[in-house]
């Protein structure tokens, strides 16, 4: 059923984009109508994101029509894209910390006094704007100061601002708390009531299920179909995501547990900027059992880990491994007593992304391992390398190849092939499964599954809530950095609901 | 005493002219996230183009003008390696200050063979009080110009778009770029500035000594990097920095002057020992830009 | 393999086109840049002396350049080596008033490199420990140690002259010289020193744990970190390994020719060696071929004083490695548009 051109805001057809390993996109399409919330969802690796490049004229499709209120973009640039009334709203906010709310808006387009900038227009300009749609803001604020909820309200004003009448957002809820996500929604549904279209990415399907009109769904780069979202359910619509019906799947079996490997006590820490992060966590995990971290981002989770792993120093508080006391030890002497840690920023914490497959294998391995009085045992790190590559299927299969030649999922294999092959009596995971493709996903937790079965004691920190119940033994979920609930799932049962009541503050 | 006083800070004010003018191009240009070691050399290029261009046309204005165009063309270098192609900014600035040190040597030796008189005209200078000090601050043409200078710096960086837009592509270059604003632009327009500026800043060292001599910065152009840092990028605070070495450079003279008796040689290094204090003081407590001194690439 | 004849390929363009620049700049002065190259270069390569001066200036420049090259290699700018050879050269001169004339030369040469090494070493342990302890950028520290010791060496040069007129170090007896390729002239047996030691350093960053640390935290100080390597010892010990490595520039001065240490002996020699660093994309067995050719350049715009500046030298050095580190660039960006193209 085609509309005609003028109802559709949006019209994508057959596009595709191909990338050296990947066809991102093949014959992909969308119709948007004006003035509605649409979603596009899919797994990670289904396209979406790429097809929604195209759109935001940041990537140039390889083939394909895009054609917003009717005319075809030609250039494929974000000038374009802009000029055309459509403003994407990044996942990872471009911001200038720095300057305030208003300066943020306006860069590019200020108003100005000859050469001076009239910051009393811009302030004032931006205060009208956000009240006119409801995203209340600051102007004179430094952006560093607002909080995530706020510096998101700042890149949709950004966006308005230049006059956008299609805003693509994606994955705009991933760092929300459900508050914010609440006031979120509310702010898309008075937008489209303005009459603005809304093109909504994400994975998250009971927000959609709430806030959009229509679905269309991606799969492996191609769209599989659109629904209304009045006619379907979320069980079918994940079911379209996956191909198949969603598994509800088989908890590991029941183990007995084993002696404590970890143990935290009482753990204040700062973060960077200053303010106290976590505010006294008790934190036990046995050998044998996967503990999971649950929380929304920026709860403390990442000073907690950082204290455990040796690179930040607690104020007060002890951390224990293996009974002995490490709350002033070095990394070395942690990952001495078994620590392993797979950690949250792969590219700068993980990896040397410079080195060979093989020099990373080698990386926080003790000191005679592959060394005999200081020199380096280059056959054994080759055999154990091979070994390695093979074990976790890492592609290419090429110990000399350069780390920053493999795929996102493929660099995480090798991490965490190298830190369990190491036999550590503590694995501490941080978001291992961000941003990779569904094989690699479950490479991973099957991995740590496989461990905890080795009575190794495992610490998951993630922001799926759905992985922490298809694996955890334990969540314990922070807010405000301290300890908000804690939920054995091997005694009682749990679901999103209530631990995301949790998240939001709300203890049990 | 009062008069040897009055003649200290003078001293001061005239040492620290080059180191003013460098460190507030430096200013502009970390601000705009590139660092810029070259301003050593572009110090060095301003001495010798001044010199050179003042001996041809007999003109101190000339002159000037001079070194102030040589400077903005050797930093038009360092935009096409630096900023253009994206060569790490501290190894384009030390291939920089090479290649000036070979060039004005060949140059000098050149264009003044071995025993040509190689002075050039003088700046006027207007004594008209007869007190050192006062003298110094209203009858030198130079010294007017640097207030000036500073000024019109400190307005631009913080009044003005453009000084909107500098401060923001060295916080977010990825910012600038989703609001259609060319990094590379203002990144070039920054460096090309603070060319400018330490190419005048050269000119005065060579007008002040009266000719051009082989390695006349002797390091001034990262003193002036370090009053960048200790002055915290901001043109008023870098240029308190510089009168503090500048100062101290003059101390050293007076020290030399009044028979103080201290070994001329231990004495000479103390702008130098006062630079690494004041770094190693001060880290830590100022935030440079954020995207100083990382290459930035087109998304 | 293939990143290695590229980067070969990068440096003959970029020496091509210095020549080229300089062939300019000898036209312009109303010669023929034919017959001013072919003087420069027979004197440096086609005569026993100027091979042995070649060798001369060689020397020095592969200790300074593999001082820099370390550094750079731990994620480190040392800009110091001018003043840590100057300190390095002294200790080792200043050893004729520590030793007895008649200890033999084998031990007195052992004991002017450990001097030298340790002069060099402690020249760079102000900047070492301030980027440790207090993050000091060593860019700004090294390059002021630089003036620094200038005047603190010269001002011991007072109390270790050899007379009231003569301002030098007196020149070490004759049995502790080492031996000179061509008589009448300087290069000698030091640039076997150096040569030994590039292959060294090559072999420990391959090969070793410590050369492994250094890398490592010189590519990903983060990734380092995490992996239990202790970065701010290893970061102390590369800056002053480095400081200590060009400590050893000047030992072909005090132990060959002339014998003694005297006032800006080996002038920019330091500010060179990071340049046939930079040639050398920082490989320290590069580094032998970059400082050869460095010091054909700078020997043979000695020989062409009749023509034009020796100055001349410096320029096509500088000129090479500005195209090298534009084409070592330009050619990763490629690399990489052609990777995610492929």
């Amino acid at each position: 059923m085609t509309n005609a051109g003028s109802a559709n805001a949006i019209e994508m057809r057959g596009v595709t984009k191909r990338y050296p390993r990947v066809i991102a996109n093949q014959d992909a399409s969308l119709s948007v109508r004006r003035g509605e919330i649409h979603a596009v969802v899919g797994e990670n690796g289904a396209g979406k994101s790429t097809l929604m490049k195209v759109l935001a004229g940041v990537t140039r499709p390889d083939e394909g029509v895009v054609e917003v209120g009717g005319k075809a973009y030609q250039k494929y640039t974000p000038e374009e894209a802009a000029h055309r009334g459509v403003g994407m709203v990044f996942q990872h906010f471009v911001l200038v910390p720095t300057l305030t709310v208003a300066e943020n808006v306006v860069l590019g387009h200020e108003p100005r006094k000859g050469v001076v900038f009239d910051r009393a227009r811009a302030e004032s300009d931006v205060l009208a704007l956000s009240r006119r749609f409801g995203l209340e803001v600051d102007p004179s604020a430094p952006v560093e100061t607002c909080s995530i909820g706020v510096q998101q309200r700042v890149e949709i004003l950004k966006v308005l601002a230049r006059g956008a009448e299609v805003l693509i957002l994606d994955e705009p809820t991933a760092i929300l708390t459900p508050a914010e996500v609440d006031e979120l929604l509310a702010v898309l549904r008075r937008l489209a009531g303005e009459g603005k279209t809304i093109v909504l990415i994400t994975h998250k399907l009971r927000e959609v299920m709430a806030v959009a009109e229509r679905i269309t769904i991606m799969r492996a780069g191609r769209t599989v179909t659109t629904v209304e979202v009045k006619s379907t359910t979320q069980d079918a619509v994940a079911e379209l995501m996956v191909g198949r019906p969603p598994k509800h799947e088989q908890r590991p079996p029941a183990r007995p547990r084993g002696p404590a490997v970890l143990e935290v006590k009482g753990l204040v820490a700062r973060s960077d900027r200053g303010p106290v992060a976590v505010h006294g966590i008790d934190l036990v995990v046995h050998a044998g059992e996967i503990v999971g971290i649950a929380g929304i981002e920026g709860n403390g989770q990442t000073e907690l880990i950082e204290c455990i792993t040796g690179l930040r120093a607690p104020q007060a508080g002890t951390v224990r491994i293996a009974g002995t006391d490490v709350t002033s030890s070095d990394v070395a002497t942690r990952l001495k007593l078994g620590m392993a840690h797979v950690p949250e920023d792969r590219h700068r914490r993980g990896v040397v992304l410079d080195f060979s497959i093989e020099e990373n294998v080698i990386l926080g391995a003790p000191p005679d391992r592959y060394a005999r009085m200081g020199v380096l045992d280059r056959g054994r790190m080759r055999t154990e390398t091979l070994a390695l590559v093979k074990a976790h299927d890492v592609r290419p299969p090429d110990p000399d190849a350069r780390m920053s030649a493999l795929s996102g999922g493929n660099q995480q294999k090798v991490v965490i092939g190298r830190e369990l092959g190491r036999s550590p009596r503590l694995i501490i995971a941080a978001h291992p499964t961000r941003g990779l493709d569904l094989g690699a996903m479950e490479h991973v937790d099957s991995s740590l599954v496989q461990a905890r079965a080795n009575d190794v004691a495992v610490l998951l920190v993630s922001a799926e809530l759905s992985e922490l119940l298809a694996i955890a033994d334990r969540i314990v979920v922070l807010y405000g950095g301290r300890v908000a609930g804690e939920v054995d799932l091997r005694s009682a049962t749990a679901d999103e609901r209530t631990l995301g009541a949790m998240m939001a503050g709300k203890t049990a | 005493m009062l008069d040897q006083l009055g003649l200290l800070i003078a001293q001061t004010i005239l040492i620290s002219i080059p180191l003013i003018l460098a460190a507030l191009g430096g200013v502009f240009s970390e601000r705009a996230g590139v660092v810029n070691i070259a301003l050593e050399g572009v110090l060095l290029t301003g001495a010798f183009a001044a010199a050179v261009i003042g001996h041809a046309s007999g003109s101190f204005v000339v002159g000037i003008l001079g070194g102030v165009g040589a400077g903005m063309l050797v930093s038009l270098i360092h935009v096409a390696l630096a900023v253009g192609a994206g060569v790490n900014q501290i190894v384009s600035g030390l291939a920089i200050n090479l290649l000036v040190a070979g060039a004005t040597e060949y140059g000098s030796k050149s264009y003044w063979p071995a025993n040509a008189s190689r002075s050039i005209p003088e700046i006027p200078y207007y004594r008209w009080s007869g007190i050192e000090l006062v003298d110094t601050l209203s009858g030198r043409p130079l010294v007017l110009i640097t207030a000036l200078t500073i000024v019109v710096v400190t307005f631009v960086l913080g009044r003005t778009v453009l000084g909107l837009r500098i401060h923001a592509v060295g916080e977010s270059p990825q910012a600038c770029e989703t609001r259609g604003l060319s990094v590379m632009g203002l990144r070039a327009l920054a460096v090309v500035t603070s060319g400018a500026l330490a190419g005048l800043g050269g000119a005065w060292l060579a007008f002040n000594v009266g000719q051009f001599q082989h390695g006349m910065s002797a390091g001034k152009g990262y003193i002036a990097m370090a009053a960048v840092v200790f002055g915290r990028w901001r043109p008023l605070g870098a240029t308190l920095a510089c009168l503090v070495f500048g100062g101290s450079e003059a101390l050293a003279a007076a020290l030399e002057r009044w028979h103080v008796p201290v070994p001329s040689e231990l004495v000479s290094t103390l702008p130098y020992v006062l630079t690494i204090v004041a770094m190693a003081g001060f880290v830590g407590r100022a935030r440079p830009p954020a995207a100083l001194g990382v290459a930035h690439q087109r998304a | 393999m293939r990143a290695a004849l590229n980067e070969l390929l990068v440096l003959i363009v970029a020496v091509l086109l210095s020549l080229g620049v300089g062939a300019i700049l000898i036209a312009l002065r109303g010669h023929d840049p034919f017959m001013v190259y072919g003087v420069w270069f027979g004197e440096a390569l086609g005569s026993a002396g100027g091979r042995s001066q070649v060798i001369f200036k060689t020397t020095t420049l592969i200790f300074t350049a593999l001082a820099s090259a370390l550094a750079f290699r731990g994620g480190m700018f040392n800009i110091g080596a001018e003043g840590q050879i100057y300190l390095g050269a002294f200790c080792a001169a200043a050893l004729v008033f520590v030793l007895p004339a008649s200890t033999p030369g084998f031990v007195a040469v052992t004991a002017a490199f450990f001097a030298a090494l340790s002069g060099g070493a402690v020249a760079a342990l102000i900047p070492a420990v301030l980027k440790v302890r207090r993050h000091t950028h060593e860019v700004i520290t090294t390059m002021m140690m630089n003036f620094i010791l200038l005047s603190v060496v010269n001002y011991f040069l007072r109390f270790a002259r050899e007379s009231a007129e003569v301002v030098r170090t007196p020149p070490i007896p004759a049995a502790w010289r080492v031996l000179r390729f061509e008589r009448g002239y300087d290069g000698n047996t030091v640039v076997l020193l150096a040569i030994v030691l590039a292959l060294f350093i090559t072999w420990f960053l391959r090969r070793t744990r410590a050369g492994y640390a250094i890398r490592a935290i010189g590519s990903s100080p983060g990734a380092a970190e995490l992996g239990g390597i202790a970065t701010g010892r290893v970061t102390l010990g590369v800056l002053v390994a480095s400081g200590a490595v060009a400590g050893l520039g000047g030992l072909n001065f005090v132990l060959g020719s002339p014998g003694y240490f005297e006032q800006h002996f080996a002038p920019f020699q330091g500010y060179l060696g990071i340049a046939v660093a930079l040639l050398a994309r920082n490989h320290p067995f590069g580094i032998v071929p970059a400082a050869f050719l460095f010091a054909v350049l700078a020997e043979g715009g000695q020989a062409i004083q009749e023509w034009a500046p020796p100055e001349l030298g410096t320029i096509l050095q500088a000129i090479t490695v500005v195209f090298v580190v534009l084409g070592a660039e330009l050619f990763a960006r490629w690399e990489k548009r052609r990777l995610a193209h492929a």
